[in-house]
């Protein structure tokens, strides 16, 4: 299991289409994707696992990948958030 | 087993049974503090000028005594207090019998962040609500993923792989009259000890994402008839990939278990392949439910029926 943490910056938070961002980004790799927020661990390849997280503005997240190409999911994922979900 | 933090906040908008009736009247920017002890204290000693021991992180509980002492004090005095009391990092305080704090209070309180709040419940009858409220807060919590149905009054926790059919199989159950209480993430908290408490999210709460349609509101589309906020959990389901070779329950003579938050709860198997009707398994498996927990066990009730009847055919050949 790899983790590693992160901030988002962009000032909407993490709203429906952010989510599908990192949702769809997640689904390309075969291994579990988490992402948690004060210790509530949701799970990356779902939309509405994700939004149920309601991350704002500033909030300090985990992303945590379990199982095959680990590393590069969590690496693409977490540079993901930090350009403010843009590709 | 995860712990979700509180906060002041949450206390102000518990979502729960119980109502404390509760009021903000100051402390406003200091809603986001943390609560990490569920305890309370009565501040009495503290107002006395007594503060040695004083259990400043606990929730600050003002009843009729301490309002009436306050307002024996001259101003002086008063700010003298107020200016040690507030001098360490108070969590929150609280007035009872809709009493409110005076102008000094609320200023202070204003100004160190001291979130204050007015109820107007007894201060006896307020502290073992508000022990109810907390000890929910702080019981302990998992997030699982998967989908929460009531189907007849039987909790049913719906797990499997994302892509199994989690979502469609309840979206079929809420057609068919039963009721969604979470899509996807399910937080599960465990009450006295006892028993299994799902919820959703606050946010996204009775929405669900169906491949292919996106996101809808259950809520608007079935109706106020189709959703509950909370159910305790009384069967595990898990959907699996059909495998031929897989060896999938066919007598149901032994329960097999589920553990969440080390409580038991019944668990069944159910393959899933094209064509196969999972939604009236899953309607069949929590009336069965139903049954045993009546006491009444179809497939060991069979088992001693077909018993019986060998043994009363092996003393008819006796004869």
């Amino acid at each position: 299991m790899i983790e590693r943490e992160v901030m988002v910056r962009s000032d909407a938070g993490v709203h429906a289409r952010p989510a599908m961002m990192f949702v769809r980004e997640a689904m390309k790799y075969p291994c579990e994707v988490f992402l948690v927020k004060d210790n509530v661990e949701a799970n990356g390849k779902s939309i509405m696992s994700v939004l149920g997280l309601a991350i704002t503005s500033g909030s300090r997240l985990i992303v945590r990948a379990r199982g095959e190409e680990e590393e590069s999911a969590v690496v693409k994922l977490v540079s993901l958030i930090e350009n403010d979900f843009k590709n | 087993m995860q712990t979700k933090k509180i906060y002041v906040r949450d206390l102000r908008d518990a979502d729960s049974k119980i109502d404390l009736q509760m009021e903000l009247v100051a402390g406003k920017d200091g809603l986001g503090k943390e609560i990490i002890v569920g305890d309370i204290n009565r501040p009495g000693l503290g107002l006395a000028g007594f503060f040695d021991f004083f259990a400043y992180d606990r929730i600050q509980i003002f009843g009729l005594g301490e309002t009436a002492f306050m307002r024996r004090l001259s101003v002086e005095q008063k700010r003298e207090v107020f200016e040690k009391f507030f001098s360490f990092d108070v969590l929150c305080c609280v007035f009872t019998h809709n009493e409110h704090p005076d102008e000094m209070f609320v200023e202070f309180a204003n100004r160190y962040r001291v979130p204050t709040l007015v109820t107007r419940h007894r201060t006896t009858r307020f502290i073992s609500l508000l022990t109810h409220v907390v000890e929910e807060f702080f019981s302990p919590m998992v997030v699982m993923h998967g989908t929460l149905v009531d189907v007849f009054g039987i909790g049913v926790l719906l797990m499997g792989k994302s892509g199994v059919g989690k979502s469609e199989t309840a979206l079929e159950l809420i057609e068919r009259g039963h009721r969604l209480v979470a899509d996807d993430m399910v937080e599960v908290k465990k009450i006295d000890e006892s028993l299994l408490m799902g919820s959703g999210s606050d946010i996204i709460r009775h929405h669900m994402e169906i491949r292919g349609l996106g996101i809808i509101n259950v809520r608007d589309i079935f109706g106020i008839r189709s959703i509950r906020n909370r159910k305790r959990i009384e069967m595990v389901v898990l959907l699996e990939e059909w495998t031929d070779g897989g060896e999938y329950d066919r007598l149901g003579i032994d329960e097999k278990r589920y553990t969440i938050l080390d409580l038991d709860v019944p668990f069944i198997i159910v393959p899933v392949r094209p064509g196969r009707n999972i939604p009236i398994i899953i309607e069949t498996a929590s009336l069965n439910q139903r049954l045993k927990k009546m006491g009444v066990f179809s497939a060991r009730e069979l088992d001693s029926r077909i018993q019986n009847w060998m043994r009363m055919e092996g003393e008819r050949s006796d004869d």
